[in-house]
């Protein structure tokens, strides 16, 4: 049988020792706290993170080649695209990754030549989307298409299915990979639209691909970035003010990418 | 001689050829594991495959042991669908052959993944858009019909339920082939593939090289066993192999002229039928596939000495062995062969500089890896098939044999 005495003392122990669990478990809350803070103010630091926008359908990403600026003998988007994801251009042309791809064209009836850079076409109704098995190849809201690295399999169906061969399967290990391009061996990718930073949340000025950066600073400015969906958008306009075509119109696939002068 | 079964039994190999053809088939299957292994591991730069042959010699072998798988179940079809009681000896071992066929057909499509240890992923996460996801529970489930199938057989208190196994198994291997066909079915951007058609031919594929396997298979089973294969049997397997190769000439006409008919797809047609890769199609195909199934089947009367007015065993095992063969090559030209041109994405233009194989033709050589993997998975299916005959009563059991 327990004295009221050590009755007390042991309700003042249980006091003491709630207390003590008390403090522990503010200075555990707060701490994470600063933890959290430390954190959200590290990821806005790095450019490599993205924010925590949401991505919606109003917006509908695109490029708008013009043909008739683009020169043969310059390849100023394709280094750009590779220096901006780690892309080794050297190697064997046939295995290595080729995001972008420049293309010399003649017509067959007017001789007529014409040079265009070649890459995803980030269609609306993308075929590497409907036959990826384990749904690794998606489209976000905003209509970029995209590899998710964490699910891809390495099936190549995606490859078989899209109609532009914009897509390269990673024959190598790799190293040195970007934080912003995750890439590995064994998975298909292919160009993203520099979706890391349009995820940074910078204004719509400074969103242009790496692609199209390097065109403008090469002076020919032949790729325009922009949202499809806004008749306001540089891009619309040009559309409006010169026509643009899709590449392989007839499957009716609605690309993200529109060539003028083809 | 003469030899007649009833009942099953487990595989009494009356020659020493036994343990050596399971020590073969066992060094083949580690060679195809090590290949594999070593593609794994380096990745597929030691391959012949490319960003333009995306789809390389492992495809081949792989959807050829599938289709074939498909096929093999034709015997037991005919005894349990169609009531051609001469079968009934072969049925237990026409379901177990397409079992392992597609066993090893499954394992070389998947040791040719990039990320074959991603296979957990792709058999839990679906998208149901894609036929390949669609073939996952085709090909599983393919497993479970024929289980049941093969259990309805062995318990006797469930025989009667035979006929309705058989008869799902049967629909069942019509859509998972229809499936497999469909893979290339409905590729939009490779005008070569992009036709309906070639799923009913991959039907007519797996009558040919199904029936052709088991016919083999059934062979070697009698040949270890010390018998042969009855007259009648290899008369009905003969009519068997003779009425899939004309249904397979059908489709493979009907596919080809309607190509012709479509402008876009003349230069598919002239690749297929011409320089490019027609050394491989006429003799491959149309030879060693058709003429000479079809000569060896047709002209038997002819090709048999007075007496015997019968198609010989010999015969039957050549245009098999020839049919097989045919069928491996047409699924090389339709994997490989509508790869090998460049994409047209500009038509009515030249493409005149590319860096990415937007103009001619893509070599292709697979390496001994890619042979390695795919003999590999050959091997596998032939190793569990004979070990499977040693561990259950599969093998007809021979029970007269006469002069």
């Amino acid at each position: 049988m327990t004295t009221p005495q050590a009755t007390d003392t042991s309700r003042l122990a249980r006091r003491r020792f709630l207390q003590k669990l008390g403090l522990l478990s503010a200075a555990t809350v707060s701490s994470g706290y600063t933890l959290i803070e430390v954190s959200a103010k590290a990821q806005a630091a790095d450019d490599s993170q993205p924010t925590a926008q949401a991505v919606t359908a109003k917006k509908r990403w695109g490029l708008l080649i013009d043909t008739s600026k683009c020169s043969s003998g310059c390849d100023a988007c394709v280094r750009g695209c590779n220096a901006e994801h780690g892309i080794d251009s050297s190697g064997d042309d046939t295995t290595r990754a080729q995001w972008i791809r420049k293309v010399d064209l003649e017509d067959n009836l007017t001789g007529k030549e014409s040079s265009v850079p070649v890459m995803c076409q980030h269609c609306d109704s993308a075929p590497c989307v409907d036959v990826c098995p384990t749904g690794a190849s998606f489209k976000r809201a905003d209509g970029i298409v995209l590899v998710n690295k964490h699910t891809c399999i390495g099936c190549r169906y995606c490859m078989m299915a899209c109609p532009y061969k914009a897509r390269s399967f990673i024959h190598e290990v790799l190293t040195d990979q970007k934080p912003s391009a995750p890439r590995g061996k064994g998975t298909v990718e292919s160009c993203t639209l520099c979706v890391h930073r349009i995820d940074r949340g910078e204004t719509e000025a400074n969103l242009q691909p790496a692609c199209a950066v390097a065109c403008t600073d090469e002076a020919h400015s032949a790729i325009l970035f922009g949202d499809l969906n806004d008749p306001q958008s540089p891009i619309r306009t040009k559309i409006d003010e010169i026509g643009a075509t899709q590449v392989r119109a007839d499957l009716a696939l609605n690309t993200g990418v529109r060539y003028h002068g083809l | 001689m003469n030899t007649e079964y009833t009942g099953h039994q487990l595989l009494q190999p009356g020659r020493p050829g036994y343990v050596f053809l399971l020590l073969a088939l066992l060094a083949i299957t580690v060679f195809g594991g090590y290949c594999a292994y070593h593609m794994e591991h380096t990745g597929h730069v030691i391959t012949g495959m490319n960003n333009q042959i995306v789809w390389g010699l492992p495809h081949v072998f792989a959807i050829s042991l599938i289709v074939t798988a498909s096929g093999a179940l034709n015997g037991a079809t005919m005894a349990s669908v169609f009531g051609v009681s001469l079968y009934k000896p072969y049925t237990r071992l026409s379901v177990v052959l397409a079992m392992v066929l597609l066993a090893g057909g499954l394992a070389v499509l998947v040791l040719d993944l990039g990320r074959p240890d991603r296979l957990v992923i792709a058999l839990t996460t679906y998208n149901f858009r894609s036929i390949f996801s669609w073939n996952i529970y085709l090909y599983s489930g393919f497993m479970v019909v024929c289980l049941i199938y093969l259990w309805m057989m062995f318990e006797r208190r469930f025989n009667r339920f035979t006929t309705a196994a058989g008869i799902l198994a049967f629909a069942w291997r019509i859509v998972l082939t229809t499936g497999t066909g469909c893979i290339f079915g409905f590729l939009v951007g490779r005008s070569a593939l992009d036709s309906a058609i070639l799923a009913p031919l991959f039907i007519a594929l797996s009558f040919v090289t199904g029936t052709a396997a088991l016919a083999l298979v059934m062979a070697v089973v009698a040949y270890l066993q010390n018998a042969a294969l009855p007259g009648t049997v290899v008369e009905a397997l003969g009519k068997l192999l003779l009425w899939s190769v004309i249904a397979l000439v059908y489709f493979s006409i009907a596919h080809h002229l309607t190509n012709l008919y479509v402008a876009q797809h003349h230069a598919d047609e002239k690749l297929i039928l011409g320089k490019a890769l027609g050394w491989l199609f006429w003799p491959g195909h149309i030879g060693v596939g058709i003429a000479l199934p079809l000569l060896l089947l047709i002209l038997r009367r002819k090709l048999s000495s007075a007496d015997n007015r019968q198609l010989s065993p010999h015969h039957l095992l050549l245009a098999s062995l020839s049919a097989l063969l045919g069928g491996v090559v047409l699924v090389y030209l339709i994997v490989i062969g509508s790869q090998t041109a460049a994409q047209q994405l500009f038509p009515g233009k030249t493409v005149t500089a590319s860096s990415f194989g937007d103009a001619g033709i893509a070599p292709y050589s697979a390496t001994h890896w890619e042979w390695g993997l795919g003999f590999g998975g050959v091997g596998l299916s032939l190793l569990l098939l004979f070990l499977v005959l040693r561990i259950l009563p599969v093998t007809p059991q021979p029970v007269h044999q006469a002069p």
